[in-house]
Order: structure tokens, then C-alpha cells, then sequence
């Protein structure tokens, strides 16, 4: 019973949805605040998510009809185990050894799916999209790889989020080294990326190519994705808050979840949607090589 | 009233097709979207892909060839999905009425919700005829 409900309510299901939702309108209210306008209430995203569900669903005659229903549900459930894992070791202390690794397996699947999911829809814009997101994956994936990288060997070789967690709360945060700065800058723009928010929303750019992989998608299989994308919300940035400033937890999450949402939006409102040229460059030329300036740092011990 | 109509006139995600208007109608309906009038408040959103849309905001005399385009439009949308006319030619061919292209008016061939007359018409005008919509659909 109690398994049950700290699955389905409490650090689960519920809560991640509750509390990503809301970073997510938190988002938006700040945008239309950056424009000068009102925005929307705060129960939004909740109603928008709601209304898709019993909308009609429309499948193409030239879709790959698996793997179109099958992606938004796979992507949506990856989301809500990567979710468990992060808050049980969050609020519980419980995990396992190697976590860290399997955080990485699942961070990708959504991802993965909203390509094939748009590939499968056998849209020429969708398709378009889903190459762009492809680039896209190439070049932040792999910056998240080695801000993790600079986290471990910070943390001297844990590779499981409790151990991460245990030796920030004995020795400080990794933020406040020159290395873990680094790693926590590439990682926000890893955060951007992923949530497909502007400078890095190529994919899935409204004005050029409407939507990118989502474009053929209706109702509840539309409802799945913009669930996964509520989760991710709430997931990237208590992770990041976990990697890198684990010495206070607890309440203390309110405080900075709260910040990593200003922060993102920020750089949402300050910046225009770059090209995949140049962010293909901006990751490999400009991410890749402070990566590894940040790797040696952590090695040395700065 | 029911929970479902509730929920659907607090999130209209609205699609705008513009058929062969003269782009007065369009930018108005842009301005709507700006600091001024803020429709995202309302939680209306313009989307770009009519799989997503639950009002289709349509502009411009309909002539033949935007006829059969929009048709293929309509049947794409996921229902419910409501139509409305915005401008006097989306509403009744204004002058373009004796023009050979013409057919038949929006109405004749498509169930059209709400008019929104005027050339064009006012952002505050589109506001009221969307709250219109939502009284006509909360009422059923």
C-alpha cells in the first residue's frame, strides 16, 4: 500500500505531473510577462492536456499505424519511470548502483520517439522536423555526457544519484568548484535543448515547419506527448538541482526549482531561434572543447 | 452544461485559414495576439497545424480554388472543431459577390458557428465573437 501510493501520488505519478505542469505554466506566465502581456491562469497546461484526451484521434492512411499510436506511449511512460527513479532517490535515499547510467538510457528515449513517431506520421514537414531533432540530439547528448562525466570525477567516482547526493552533503556543492560550473552551464543548455525551447527549437519551429514531428498528431496521442513534455519540466531540472547542488535538499527545492524555471525562461526570452548550422557549431566547437577544459579541471581538483 | 464544454471553451486552440483575403482580416486577427488584447490569457493559442486546432477562423471571399482546399482543411480537423467567419467577405462575399469565381458563400457549403462582420473587423469585435462561440457551445 505504501509502494502504491509512493508510485502513484506522492514522489510519483501525481506530484511530477502537479508540479511539472505548473513549472511549465510558470514558463509561459514569465514569457507573457516578458512581452508586456497578462498570460494564461495557472491551471493552463492542465486544461489543455485534459481537453486533448477526449478529442478525436485521427491516424493518416499513410502512417506507420504502430509505430505512430506507439510512440507518444512509449515516450510518455520512459518519462514517468525516468521520474520515479529521480524522486525516489530524491525524497527516499533509495537507489541503486549505476543509476546514473540508466538516467541516461531513459533521458533519451523520449527524445528517440518523438523522431520516430514524426518520421512515422510520413509528413514531409514532420520528417524535416525529425532530421533537425536528429542533429539535435547529436550535439546535446553528448555535452550532457560530459557535464556527467565532470560530476563524477568530482564526486569521486559514485556513479549512483544517493552517492552523488551524500558526497555534496559532506563536502559542498559541486556548483561551487570552477568544474562543476562549467558542467552546470553546459547542462543548462542541455536542459534547453531537450525541453525544444527557444534558442534551440529548430525542431519543432512553429512558424517554419508547424510543429515539426507533432504536426499529424490529435488528441490523446498529442495529450502523451505534451504529458511527456509537462514531466520533463519538472524531471531535468531536479536532476540538475540533484547533480549539482545536492548539499541542501529537502524544502530547499521549492526555492531553486523555482530559479531553474526563471533561469530557463530567461534565456528563452533573451535569445532568437538559432539555425542548426550554428548550433551544431555552438555545441561540438564551443560546449565540447569547455567540456573538456572542465574535465581536466576536475581531474586536477579545482 | 457539461464538464466536457467546460473544459473545451478554457483551452480553444485556434487555426486560421486564410482564403485569398485581402490581409486586412489576418493582421487583425495577429493583433489579437498581441500585449494589447492578449488572447493567451483566455488560453487560446494559434497553432499551426489544423490536427491541433478546435476553431478554424476563416478569412476571405471563398472562390474556387480556395474552395476545395478548405474542405480538405475542414475534414483534417480533429472534432469538435467549429468554423467561424471572420470579415464581411467570409461572411457574405461582400463585393466579390457577382465575380465569376464565386460559387456559393461560406455558409451555403460549410456549418459556419459564428459571423464577425466588419472590413475589417476590429481585435476587440474578434474577442466578442469568440466569446459568442463560447456561450453558443456552453449553452448546448
Amino acid at each position: 500500500m505504501k509502494l502504491v501510493f509512493s508510485y502513484f501520488i506522492f514522489p510519483g505519478f501525481l506530484f511530477t505531473l502537479l508540479l511539472g505542469g505548473w513549472g511549465w505554466w510558470l514558463e509561459r506566465k514569465l514569457t507573457a510577462r516578458f512581452q508586456y502581456r497578462i498570460g494564461p491562469p495557472w491551471y493552463q497546461n492542465f486544461i489543455d492536456i485534459m481537453k486533448l484526451f477526449y478529442k478525436e484521434q485521427i491516424i493518416p492512411v499513410e502512417a506507420n499505424k504502430t509505430l505512430f499510436v506507439l510512440s507518444p506511449i512509449i515516450s510518455f511512460s520512459s518519462v514517468v519511470l525516468l521520474s520515479l527513479m529521480i524522486n525516489q532517490s530524491y525524497f527516499y535515499g533509495r537507489g541503486f548502483v549505476g543509476d546514473i547510467v540508466v538516467i541516461l538510457y531513459l533521458i533519451i528515449i523520449p527524445s528517440l520517439f518523438i523522431i520516430l513517431g514524426g518520421i512515422a506520421s510520413s509528413n514531409p514537414l514532420a520528417t524535416t522536423g525529425s532530421a533537425r531533432e536528429i542533429k539535435l540530439m547529436l550535439s546535446y547528448e553528448f555535452i550532457f555526457i560530459v557535464s556527467l562525466i565532470i560530476v563524477i570525477i568530482k564526486s569521486k567516482g559514485v556513479i549512483s544519484l544517493e552517492g552523488i547526493m551524500d558526497y555534496q552533503q559532506k563536502f559542498g556543492s559541486h556548483l561551487w568548484s570552477i568544474s562543476g560550473a562549467i558542467g552546470f552551464v553546459l547542462s543548462i543548455f542541455y536542459i534547453q535543448a531537450k525541453l525544444g525551447i527557444v534558442p534551440f527549437d529548430v525542431s519543432e519551429a512553429e512558424q517554419e515547419i508547424m510543429g515539426g514531428p507533432f504536426i499529424e498528431y490529435s488528441g490523446p496521442l498529442l495529450g502523451f506527448y505534451k504529458l511527456t513534455k509537462a514531466f520533463l519540466y519538472f524531471i531535468l531540472p531536479v536532476l540538475l538541482i540533484l547533480l549539482f547542488t545536492g548539499e541542501s535538499l529537502g524544502w530547499h527545492l521549492i526555492y531553486k526549482y523555482l530559479i531553474m524555471i526563471v533561469i530557463i525562461s530567461v534565456i528563452k526570452n533573451t535569445n532568437p531561434r538559432l539555425r542548426i548550422k550554428d548550433i551544431l557549431k555552438l555545441f561540438w566547437f564551443l560546449f565540447f572543447p569547455l567540456g573538456c577544459v572542465g574535465v581536466v579541471l576536475a581531474i586536477i581538483g579545482y | 452544461m457539461g464538464l466536457k464544454e467546460k473544459i473545451l471553451t478554457k483551452s480553444l486552440w485556434v487555426y486560421h485559414v486564410s482564403s485569398g483575403s485581402c490581409n486586412n482580416c489576418d493582421i487583425e486577427i495577429l493583433d489579437c495576439l498581441t500585449p494589447r488584447f492578449d488572447i493567451e490569457r483566455f488560453g487560446m493559442q494559434l497553432v499551426g497545424s489544423v490536427r491541433h486546432a478546435d476553431v478554424i477562423l476563416v478569412t476571405g471571399a471563398m472562390n474556387k480554388k480556395s474552395l476545395k482546399r478548405f474542405k480538405r482543411v475542414y475534414e483534417q480537423a480533429p472534432k469538435p472543431c467549429f468554423v467561424v467567419a471572420v470579415g464581411t467577405c467570409s461572411c457574405s462575399q461582400h463585393m466579390f459577390r457577382p465575380s465569376y469565381s464565386m460559387e456559393a458563400a461560406l455558409d451555403e457549403i460549410m456549418p459556419v458557428d459564428v459571423y464577425i462582420p466588419g472590413c475589417p473587423p476590429k481585435p476587440e469585435a474578434i474577442i466578442a465573437g469568440i466569446v459568442k462561440l463560447i456561450e453558443k457551445v456552453t449553452r448546448k
